[in-house]
């Protein structure tokens, strides 16, 4: 296979989007062109864009935006698909812009990620995400993406003894990380004493989904985020010569039952196990050749869970890590360093790519004030469903 | 002829049952800071208009409804036109972050005008209200406040966290949209967890706050 790497990169500040959402989108794929340098009309060298969304067309009224966003750009006739695969898709769309790269189909592909939550109330919001849970099995009696998580959070505090206080100091951790992300959505630190202590927790940190409480949990954020997709050697020949290269090493993905109570364990997240492990096979890597990590921190449970199932801790001890420190910028396996989805937000289909983007900028070392010094390799882990579809991605520039 | 004026003067103003004063609290921010909820002074009320004035302009989350009302209203407090009208503010180091106000439509009825939230982000906007709530129950020692929303972010904090008690019928004076009450039994059952704040308020906070300003600047 060819070797497939990013040259650009497109960030929009998350949070409540003042723009239409087609002009969100593109706002994100200009600059990831910009930043590569990559021109529009006749000049045009991107073969195909892919757009990664869980709900366009259900929340934003906008179908077929793929279609939509080549013509705005001017860079027709490039072949265009809408990609769908619930919060992963921007990690699936990343995935198969490689494979479109790699297959030698095409040379050059832009890849977006996007979504619009906030155009609709937060309890439609919830309904809408809820919409990717089993119809019959779960979606029928109610359960939410909160609802789950919670019970996921429960179980682990029962096997593996972390408590609600772990949960805030990973949130504490990101929202001090996105106080470094001009892109974040929140950028307040947050105290750790003030969302724990019993006096007032119910006022500053009230519970949403029990034991899970506002902030073990992400914020409803719209964004869009972007990254250019050239093969290697393709790249001088395309006019990105003199662009580094952040070589995408290993994408792996997996699936788990769709109905959560079939899952033989149901406190593993077993996608992300084997999705990382494919993904280390395929890059030639291991979790301690990790520099920096991206998990997909829609509750802060995840983020520990996962840092597990990745091979970064032992199972039932990513809370202690956590605890030490060991999981901060200047700790020996930084998370989220662009402050997760807790405290960046999470536009759906956005946050694939937009975890992608963070891990470029560390490795280009031009993550500002979190950067993590010598980055080389870092690691994406995209979670779709609760745990039943998940992409996780390897970028190095060894 | 100055006798003259201040009879007509008394006679504009409205009568009233009298509002017990506030104590101070100490709100503890999720940001680490401290925030003071008190009452604010009359020669303070111009300042509290002159904050809020920009936002009159701006649409977003129903800031300009909010704003524009809450000027008014402080606008009829400066001129003793509104019956028992209070206002309090929530400051941090001196600037605002936040104002609610309403007023007593008889000892057991209370009216809830407006919550303002000038630093989003830090749950002020659910505090001050909370601390409105309290005003009502816990010092005026009311039977019930009513309540309406002009903002769906407002429905969410109010109506359905407070498990509101929909009362239609009842005349609300903010534009006649449908009231909602806030019972005595309801306040029980919820103050537990909305209330809080720590009295007496620390004095160096108090201090801090004694003058208040603008913020520099407001994102909204």
């Amino acid at each position: 296979m060819r070797n497939v790497g990013i040259v650009g990169v497109g960030h929009t500040k998350f949070g409540k989007s003042e723009l239409p959402f087609i002009d969100m989108v593109c706002a994100a794929a200009l600059e990831a062109m910009d930043d590569a340098g990559a021109k529009t009309g006749n000049k045009n060298v991107i073969n195909q864009v892919f757009v990664g969304t869980m709900g366009a067309g259900m929340v934003s009224r906008i179908s077929g935006i793929a279609s939509a966003v080549v013509d705005t750009l001017n860079i027709r006739p490039a072949m265009a698909e809408t990609i769908e695969n619930g919060p992963a898709s921007g990690a699936s769309a990343i995935k198969l812009g490689y494979m479109a790269i790699a297959s030698g189909m095409c040379d050059c592909v832009l890849v977006i990620g996007a979504e619009g939550m906030r155009a609709v109330s937060g309890w439609e919001g919830t309904d809408f995400v809820a919409t990717m849970l089993h119809p019959e099995g779960e979606y029928k009696y109610g359960l939410t993406l909160p609802a789950f998580a919670g019970l996921f959070t429960r179980l682990c505090m029962d096997k593996y003894g972390l408590e609600s206080r772990d949960l805030s100091i990973v949130s504490v951790k990101n929202h001090a990380n996105a106080c470094k992300n001009p892109c974040a959505h929140i950028q307040a630190p947050v105290v750790l004493e003030r969302i724990t202590n019993k006096a007032y927790i119910n006022a500053t940190n009230p519970i949403v989904a029990d034991p899970l409480r506002q902030y073990d949990m992400c914020p409803v954020s719209d964004g869009a985020a972007a990254v250019l997709l050239v093969a290697e050697d393709k790249k001088a020949e395309l006019g990105f010569g003199d662009k580094k290269f952040v070589k995408i090493a290993g994408i792996g993905s997996a699936t788990d039952t769709h109905v959560v109570a079939n899952r033989e364990v149901p406190s593993d997240l077993l996608a992300v196990r084997l999705s990382a492990e494919m993904a280390y096979k395929m890059a030639g890597v291991g979790p301690a050749d990790i520099d920096v990590a991206e998990l997909h921190d829609a509750f802060q449970i995840l983020e520990i869970a996962e840092s597990e199932e990745v091979g970064f801790f032992k199972r039932g001890e990513g809370h202690i890590a956590a605890r030490n420190g060991e999981t901060a910028l200047n700790g020996s396996k930084p998370i989220n360093t662009s402050g997760g989805l807790k405290a960046k937000g999470h536009p759906l289909g956005a946050t694939g790519v937009s975890q992608v983007v963070e891990l470029v900028r560390q490795l280009r070392g031009e993550a500002g004030e979190r950067q993590i010094p010598d980055a080389k390799t870092g690691l994406a882990v995209n979670f779709g469903g609760f745990g039943n579809n998940v992409v996780s991605t390897i970028l190095t520039t060894k | 002829m100055g006798i003259i004026i201040d009879e007509m003067e008394g006679k504009l103003r409205p009568p009233s049952i009298g509002l017990k004063p506030y104590d101070a609290k100490v709100i503890p921010l999720t940001t680490g800071e401290d925030m003071l909820v008190r009452e604010i002074t009359y020669d303070e009320i111009p300042l509290l208009m002159e904050t809020i004035e920009p936002l009159m302009k701006q649409p977003k989350d129903f800031y300009d409804i909010v704003a524009s009302r809450i000027y008014a209203e402080l606008l009829g407090m400066y001129r003793y036109r509104v019956q028992d009208e209070y206002c309090f503010v929530g400051a941090v180091d001196g600037e605002i972050a936040g104002i609610v106000n309403g007023r007593m439509v008889n000892e057991k009825v209370g009216m809830s005008y407006h919550t303002m939230t000038l630093k989003r982000g830090a749950r002020v906007g659910a505090q001050l209200f909370a601390a409105k709530m309290e005003y009502h129950f816990d010092f005026m020692n009311q039977d019930e406040v009513w309540i309406v929303a002009e903002s769906p972010n407002g429905f969410k904090r109010w109506m359905i966290e407070y498990e509101l008690e929909s009362r239609p019928q009842c005349p609300h004076e903010l534009g006649g949209v449908p009231t909602f009450v806030l019972t005595r039994a309801l306040w029980e059952k919820h103050k537990a967890n909305k209330n809080v704040g720590i009295r007496p308020a620390f004095e160096e906070v108090i201090e801090a706050n004694k003058v208040l300003h603008k913020p520099a600047k407001i994102s909204v």
